[in-house]
């Protein structure tokens, strides 16, 4: 994503660092980044290249399938699998709006094809076969597309014998695809019994927000589970719980934190040490 | 007394006029036979016309008839009693929403699995009304295991309104116990059934949904979601929710022929609670039936056909050329 006209507002964006506050209001929107949680704001060049970590609280924004790719593969290199597969719809479904349009215009908006990207590439020494899911993608639902470009991207892995590496970020099923996309849930599972099988190593990092069929299937099935810091994890929604409850939550429910606690993950990485980690851990299975 | 769905009413009308014929036959002695004969042969009439007309709605409402058979009435039927429940997940407790147990069928020995709800007002709160827990999703694992140990094929029965949505069950790992379980699921050695009998909502259902055949009662429905949560997430209200049940195609007509399920059992006329017996029978001799040219098939096989069915579900659109694997891995070096 790292245009050139990016590259001219990161220069000016540079100089308007020591800029006192009041000018800075007068600069054009979206080239601040204030971060919702401490409210410390930073060029947003700055930002991105901090891989969208605050800087001052370590508050971790989402990012995205390429912004993944880039962090993890050497030199930011990789080659994309399935990458002109696009929804179907089977249902002929429509709501408030056609799918067919909804797909179309999200297609236009966000320059995806779909809700996961699939990638491998190198890290370190090592060969992987990487998954990422985008939000941007309706709310990173998992229709056909998800299912089928994951299950095939294990295919890779096994046929190559490439460890795999799941990026979940998703609110869980596509509704315009109604029980295809729940079986979704029933491929992808199958797939990673057979990745299993072959004994080939699955590292699932679970972004915030990992809810509903995703946390549901694949985003809990790894040899080793990761989070981000404070990452949204749950089955249900928050606001579902708390309907059913009828009481406030805990504060720190369903944070990675919490499904640490519950003995869920193995651990929590900050985002700027992901990339040493994921290859400490696979050369831990190499070795 | 009886409950009527809205539809139901000209079934309800002449169920009441066979009743008042009898009375009149027993007080006053008059042989009113014929008129009872053709009452019944009427209400026959007017059940098959309105059941072979339903509307997936229509559906949704028959298959959460409060007077619809659960998942104990199927076992302890098609078992004739010869059902032995276990208990527990052998790690927290035992969840009321999910059933289990060894059941035997002609000498035969069957692991049946489901979740449950309850018959009345204080029956549905023990069994949180079909909504299972993690410990639920654990203990039917636990069974399955157990089954397959000892080679017995496993059949299981979805009715769910969905997973149990609390604040224990996402302390202790919903997600991850439904996850556990369709892995697993699809590996067993075992031969597995799974009929969904009433709901199958979502995950929940899912997660005791993995099997070699999966067969849809007539009058069921499944998809990942209900009609009702449907229309509020997509048009704000419930006020849609008809307009979500034709949407969602989550009727077994549609199931089928979206090539999401494998079969459809066909409930007796009026639906499954009109004569519940029928229907244990039917469902018996399918199980029979289906398990007996299960276990034909050498079990790598039959995993590996089960693994294929399910990865085969899905509608993509992709340009027609496609690279060949092998070569794209070569070029990612
Ligand atoms: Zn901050």
């Amino acid at each position: 994503m790292e245009t050139e006209e990016q590259m001219s507002w990161f220069k000016r964006i540079k100089e308007g660092i020591l800029t006192p506050t009041k000018e800075k209001k007068e600069l054009p929107e979206g080239l601040w980044y204030s971060c919702p949680k401490c409210k410390h704001v930073v060029p947003n060049n700055d930002h991105i290249e901090n891989q969208k970590v605050c800087e001052e609280c370590g508050y971790h924004e989402r990012a995205s399938s390429e912004e993944y790719f880039k962090i993890i593969f050497n030199d930011g290199k990789y080659l994309e699998l399935d990458a002109d597969m696009t929804s179907g719809d089977p249902l002929k479904f429509t709501d408030t709006k056609k799918y067919t349009d909804r797909l179309k215009a999200t297609q236009k908006k966000t320059k995806l094809k779909d809700a996961v990207r699939t990638a491998v590439g190198e890290i370190g020494d090592n060969q992987l076969v990487v998954a990422a899911m985008d939000f941007a993608f309706i709310g990173g639902s998992m229709g056909s597309v998800v299912g089928e470009k994951i299950a095939r991207a294990i295919d890779y892995s096994i046929a190559n014998n490439i460890p795999f590496l799941m990026i979940s970020k998703s609110g869980g099923a596509r509704m315009m695809e109604a029980a295809f996309s729940l079986m979704q849930m029933a491929k992808t599972s199958a797939k990673l019994s057979q990745l299993s099988k072959a004994k080939i190593p699955y590292i699932s990092l679970l972004t915030d927000p990992t809810t509903g069929g995703i946390t549901a299937s694949f985003a809990m099935l790894g040899d080793i589970n990761i989070s981000e810091p404070g990452a949204l994890i749950g089955f249900a929604g928050p606001r579902v719980v708390k309907e059913t409850i009828g009481k406030d939550l805990p504060k720190d429910f369903q944070t990675a934190e919490f499904v640490l606690e519950h003995g869920f993950l193995d651990f929590i990485v900050n985002r700027k040490e992901l990339k040493q980690k994921l290859i400490q851990v696979l050369n831990l299975f190499k070795k | 007394m009886a409950t009527y769905l809205d539809f139901e009413e000209p079934i309800k009308e002449l169920v009441e006029q066979i009743e008042q014929a009898k009375q009149i036959e027993e007080k006053s002695k008059v042989d009113v036979s014929k008129t009872t004969k053709a009452l019944e042969k009427k209400l026959k009439e007017v059940q098959t016309e309105i059941y072979s007309k339903l509307t997936p709605w229509q559906r949704v409402q028959v298959s959460r008839h409060p007077e619809r058979p659960y998942t104990l009435s199927y076992i302890k039927a098609i078992t004739n009693g010869n059902f032995l429940e276990l208990h527990g997940d052998r790690t927290v407790k035992d969840d009321k929403a999910m059933v289990g147990g060894f059941g035997e069928i002609d000498g035969k020995t069957y692991m049946f699995i489901g979740q449950q709800k309850g018959i009345n007002t204080k029956m549905r709160q023990y069994r949180n009304f079909g909504m299972a827990n993690p410990e639920g999703y654990r203990k039917a694992l636990r069974l399955m295991h157990l089954a397959e140990k000892f080679g017995k094929p496993i059949v299981t029965l979805i009715d769910t309104p969905g997973a149990f949505p609390g604040l224990e069950a996402e302390e202790r790992g919903q997600g991850e116990a439904i996850a556990r379980n369709l892995i697993e699921m699809m590996q067993l050695t075992v031969p597995v059934i799974c009929i969904v009998i009433g709901e199958g909502a979502s995950g929940g259902a899912l997660g005791i949904g993995i099997g070699d055949k999966v067969l849809m009662l007539e009058n069921s429905w499944y998809s990942v979601i209900s009609p009702e949560n449907c229309s509020t997430i997509l048009w704000r209200t419930w006020d849609f929710k008809e307009k979500a049940a034709e949407a969602l195609k989550l009727t077994a007509d549609d199931m089928l022929k979206n090539k999401l399920i494998d079969g459809i059992i066909k409930e007796p006329i009026g639906g499954a609670h009109a004569n519940p017996e029928e229907m244990f029978q039917t469902v018996r001799k399918e199980i029979v039936t289906h398990i007996k040219k299960l276990e034909a098939v050498d079990s790598e096989k039959r995993i590996e056909e089960r693994i294929n069915k399910f990865c085969d579900m899905g509608v993509v659109v992709e340009p027609k050329v496609k690279a060949p694997r092998k070569s794209v891995a070569a070029k990612a070096k």
